[in-house]
């Protein structure tokens, strides 16, 4: 079954989601780094569960 | 900063060689990985086949191969190669070394320099920096520089996070002294405190074999695997990548005021599509300039530059003067561009074996 765009939202785990898988996690590192040129570690990912810790992330190396 | 520039030395010829055993990607059958999913692995990492070695083919046939039909198409006689490389992390014995099991087959005289030097994705940029030095340096007349993996005898078939991946090619560079030789650039750099993120853990000194090493471990995903098979951090690898190579290729550029205007082709480790594609536009490089031969062999290790070199440019390589942008970057973790100018090389078609 396929996730609805507007079912996600910042507190969605995004490993429950039936589409998560190493790939998509690959695709969101190249897309982070294409618009945000910030480049997200292996870690950074392993240990985020929900899509407002990734965001966070993601903002305070924006940031730096 | 190992940034250095290398003169009096072409390359002359370029031959590669890959076994003609091979998976479709689509028809194969691995743990964890239905066909939906492996459409998308297909898409993402753009690998619809790769060639992969029976038991008794080694990447030192595969290289083998590639040299004797390279030597004869140059027409050289033998006893004027002075140096033989074999870059492979996939020898034929843990000792002696490749290289000089190759001199003997090859017909090569005992007035031969051989050595191996164990390098993966870097290893053609490294191989070739190497080679060019030393024959800069010593007027040795002319050498080859063989380099290839077969590194899928490595790799368990229940191991969807490396087996859709890798294939297995073997390939020979010929070099010769010559004045007339443009400059090769190269910028080279390492960082071992990755070493475990591209890994094969048993089998060697640190941790030898033992009937422990044989036994299937089970991982996230479906995935089984022993620790004398391949060991690939996909997410490690991918941001080392995506930020190390780009960052190689620009200092290789400024440090000898060059643009990316000033080459006719790229040529990057062949990675995945997803990969290079971001490597790609992190340089603003024009995709008709940036080969793929992915498709058709998938990651073939040290062997991937000088394979698409061969599979993609052969008519030009051999029909006019061409500046190329190579890169490497992988296993160790290790990094490495450069440039290099052909002047209508021999090459042949892509060998199967």
């Amino acid at each position: 079954m396929e996730t609805e765009p507007g079912s996600i939202h910042e507190t969605t785990e995004f490993r429950n989601l039936e589409e998560w898988s190493s790939l998509i996690a690959l695709m969101i590192i190249a897309m982070v780094d294409e618009k945000y040129d910030v480049i997200l570690s292996g870690d950074d990912i392993r240990n985020s569960n929900t899509i407002q810790e990734i965001y966070t992330i993601v903002h305070s190396k924006v940031n730096q | 900063m190992a940034d250095f520039s290398i003169s009096n030395v072409a390359v002359k010829g370029m031959t590669a060689c890959v076994p003609k055993d091979h998976v479709v990607n689509t028809q194969a059958s691995v743990a964890g990985l239905d066909t939906s999913e492996m459409l998308k692995v297909v898409a993402m990492t753009g690998i619809d086949k790769h060639h992969l070695s029976p038991p008794h083919i080694c990447t030192s046939d595969l290289c083998f191969e590639a040299a004797e039909k390279l030597i004869d198409k140059l027409n050289w006689s033998k006893e004027d190669i002075e140096i033989v490389i074999f870059v492979s992390q996939t020898p034929d014995y843990i000792l002696p070394m490749t290289s000089a099991i190759l001199q003997q087959r090859l017909g090569l005289s005992t007035r031969c320099v051989a050595f191996d030097m164990s390098i993966g994705c870097s290893g053609f940029v490294y191989g070739m920096s190497v080679i060019a030095a030393m024959m800069s340096a010593s007027k040795i007349k002319k050498g080859l520089l063989l380099v290839g993996d077969t590194i899928t005898k490595l790799i368990s078939k229940q191991d969807r996070s490396t087996f859709p991946l890798f294939g297995d090619a073997g390939t020979a560079t010929a070099l010769a002294y010559d004045e007339a030789a443009h400059e090769m650039d190269f910028s080279l750099s390492t960082d071992g405190s990755g070493h475990r993120a591209i890994i094969v853990h048993d089998g060697g000194q640190r941790s030898p074999f033992t009937e422990q090493s044989l036994l299937p471990q089970s991982f996230e995903g479906g995935i089984e695997r022993s620790q004398q098979q391949l060991y690939l951090n996909g997410m490690d690898v991918f941001n080392f990548s995506i930020s190390k190579a780009p960052a190689s290729f620009q200092q290789m550029m400024s440090f000898k005021n060059k643009t990316i205007d000033a080459f006719d082709y790229f040529v990057f480790h062949q990675a995945n599509k997803l990969m290079n594609e971001t490597i790609r536009k992190k340089l603003k490089i024009e995709p008709t300039k940036y080969l793929y031969s992915l498709q058709k062999y998938g990651n073939t290790s040290s062997a991937t530059i000088p394979l698409t070199l061969v599979s993609e440019l052969q008519e030009e390589l051999s029909h006019r003067q061409l500046s190329l942008g190579l890169c490497g970057f992988g296993v160790g973790l290790s990094w490495g561009s450069m440039t290099l100018t052909t002047d209508h090389i021999v090459t042949l078609p892509v060998i199967e074996l």
